[in-house]
């Protein structure tokens, strides 16, 4: 199949229609609002599901009706909207149902603004609703991943009934580039006997709940909870390693952030003199490739980490963390909708240097 | 002896938790004598809510999903939207369908979602140990009222059916009671028709029920059941508040 030329919300949507995405369930918000627009094109037309929702609240709670069926889908959303969905967000995992969750995140807190932000971090990866419960997270940095990305999510969140979010931002959301659609391969399908379809005796009745009033309960459910994140922490785990052998200095960012340090790494390669920089990816936020950066950190050439983001600094906790100690991690970010330049962050990097650090 | 009193099918053994003299046990009988004389409960998924009816994923013994507060319309057209062969029904309170899910009940009614509604109103807060509700009466005594509800601090007593009766989505909005067994009759014949115009796709029905909290309202069963129809009925007026097939038939 030939590339297609596209806007990355589209390539979100069209990834779902692919990976048999059978109901949309949105609320308008900016700068997400090609994804419901592209949905309420496609789907009637397929005999799917398109609704606009009256609000974030009912979106989440459509999808976690929707989910309870077994059937596969989607609700999109930016930042403040997505503060809406929590609550559901929450009972979606409570209840064991899978789903896939876009945040196209704009800057924050309060209404923020329309720009790019990562400031969503903690939100999406600590667990953003009430309770002990994880997302997984996937966060993409080109539209060919947020296509392959968002196929992954419904994978994932069936196999292990889990609600998965796609974690973008505003860029790529609105940015254009070619996507291949041919590229993924499904996984098998997952086991849905669970599903709350109509009982004819034949099994036992489905009860799709998230209470528990005897304590014991609750924590052997949330027990197993943490089993499956545990085994989706081994298995699922996604981290993109780029030039980081022999590297002096690590930048750890995510997303659109990562880019821009590519293209800093491609320059300095250039320059005579210059440190070697490396860079450490994450594709999932949670589960986060602690590993890799554990392991970089045991690297004699590496003196030390930057975590660059567009934020005041969310990520860079799991990456101190993650380095334990074994190396200083210091961090540089733009936030309120600002996105950090191959110079903010090449001329950061060259004053950690000067600093002693190499 | 031959048994002429029978539990239904459609609730499963286990008893119910709800106070002496709550009336939230005839209307589960009502619903689930309802899913019986139409067939439907094989393909019957129910949304429970937050509040004293909580439980009811326990006693419908059909598919049953249990809705954060106020949200089980929405939760109920994501089934129905996916799984249009379902009958898809909500089971509510006054705090959770007439407070925290205005919004959700308002809309599933304009859009017409082809699902069906009860609506329990006993004019306070049960679960959470009787505070003021929505439909509280002007005067009433509730732990957050406690010198009785003062509209001027405290609004009116909401109008649920009357106000969803002027959504053009609601095809069937009736308001029933179950303080004695002539209308406990009726509240059975309109919850069954609530059920049959999903079934014949007529779109968006709701039976609000008149029912007592004889705990929290600090009365006996039988004096609680007098209360409904003495201050209740004349605040909630019985009847059939939108019918949209005779509306069109009239014209």
């Amino acid at each position: 199949m030939a590339k297609i030329l596209m806007k990355g919300n589209e390539a979100i949507a069209e990834a779902a229609i692919q990976a048999g995405c059978q109901a949309f369930f949105g609320y308008p918000i900016t700068p997400q609002n090609e994804i419901p627009a592209y949905f309420a094109k496609k789907m009637p037309k397929i005999g799917r599901t398109f609704l606009q929702a009256e609000s974030e609240v009912a979106a989440i709670n459509m999808i976690y009706g929707a989910a309870a069926t077994g059937t596969r889908v989607m609700t999109s959303s930016s930042s403040p909207g997505v503060s809406l969905k929590q609550e559901g967000i929450s009972y979606i995992a409570g209840s064991r149902l899978p789903c896939v969750i876009v945040n196209i995140m704009r800057g924050g807190p309060g209404l923020g603004g329309i720009q790019p932000s990562q400031s969503d971090y903690f939100q999406a990866t600590k667990g953003g609703g009430h309770g002990d419960y994880h997302l997984v997270v996937f966060a993409p940095a080109t539209l060919q991943e947020m296509a392959d990305l968002t196929k992954l999510a419904f994978d994932v969140a069936e196999e292990y009934r889990v609600p998965a979010m796609i974690l973008g931002d505003g860029i790529l959301g609105q940015m254009m580039e070619p996507v291949e659609f041919s590229d993924y391969t499904p996984r098998p399908k997952a086991d849905m006997s669970w599903a709350a379809t109509g009982n004819d005796g034949s099994k036992p009745r489905s009860v799709i709940n998230s209470l528990y009033m005897e304590p014991s309960e609750l924590e052997s459910m949330t027990r197993d909870l943490f089993a499956t994140y545990g085994i989706i922490a081994e298995r699922e785990t996604l981290v993109e390693e780029y030039h980081c052998e022999g590297a002096e200095i690590i930048v750890a960012a995510y997303g659109t952030v990562a880019r821009v340090v590519k293209s800093v790494i491609a320059q300095l390669d250039k320059e005579e003199g210059a440190p070697k920089v490396g860079l450490i990816r994450p594709i999932t936020l949670w589960p986060f490739p602690a590993e890799t950066f554990a392991k970089a950190a045991a690297q004699d050439s590496v003196q030390s980490f930057l975590t660059v983001e567009m934020s005041m600094g969310q990520m860079v906790e799991d990456v101190q963390l993650a380095v334990n100690g074994a190396k200083p991690v210091r961090f540089f970010g733009r936030t309120g909708g600002m996105v950090p330049t191959a110079k903010e962050i090449k001329d950061e990097i060259l004053s950690i240097c000067k600093g002693g650090a190499r | 002896m031959a048994k002429t009193f029978d539990r239904p099918k459609a609730l499963t053994d286990k008893p119910f938790h709800y106070c002496p003299g709550c009336t939230h046990g005839i209307v589960h009988r009502l619903v689930a004598e309802a899913i019986d004389a139409l067939g439907i409960q094989e393909k019957t998924i129910g949304v429970a809510p937050v509040g004293c009816a909580v439980f009811a994923y326990d006693y419908f013994d059909v598919d049953m999903l249990e809705a954060a507060h106020g949200r089980a319309p929405a939760v109920a057209t994501g089934i129905k939207r996916v799984k249009p062969e379902n009958i898809v029904f909500t089971y509510q309170g006054d705090g959770d369908l007439a407070s925290i899910g205005t919004a959700e009940i308002v809309h599933a009614a304009n859009r017409g979602e082809n699902i069906t509604v009860i609506f329990i109103n006993n004019a306070i807060y049960g679960m959470t140990g009787g505070q003021m509700a929505p439909t509280t009466l002007i005067g009433q005594v509730t732990t957050t009222s406690p010198y009785g509800r003062d509209p001027k601090v405290a609004g009116y007593p909401l109008h649920v059916s009357e106000m969803l009766a002027t959504t053009m989505g609601a095809a069937y909005i009736e308001r029933v009671s179950v303080h004695d067994v002539p209308n406990i009759k009726k509240a059975g014949k309109a919850i069954e028709k609530a059920f049959r115009n999903q079934i014949e796709g007529k779109g968006f029905s709701m039976i609000e029920v008149l029912s007592t909290c004889p705990t929290n309202w600090g009365m006996a069963p039988v004096d609680a059941l007098g209360w409904l129809k003495d201050n209740m009925i004349p605040q909630y007026p019985l009847g059939v508040y939108r019918d949209k097939e005779e509306e069109a038939k009239a014209q």
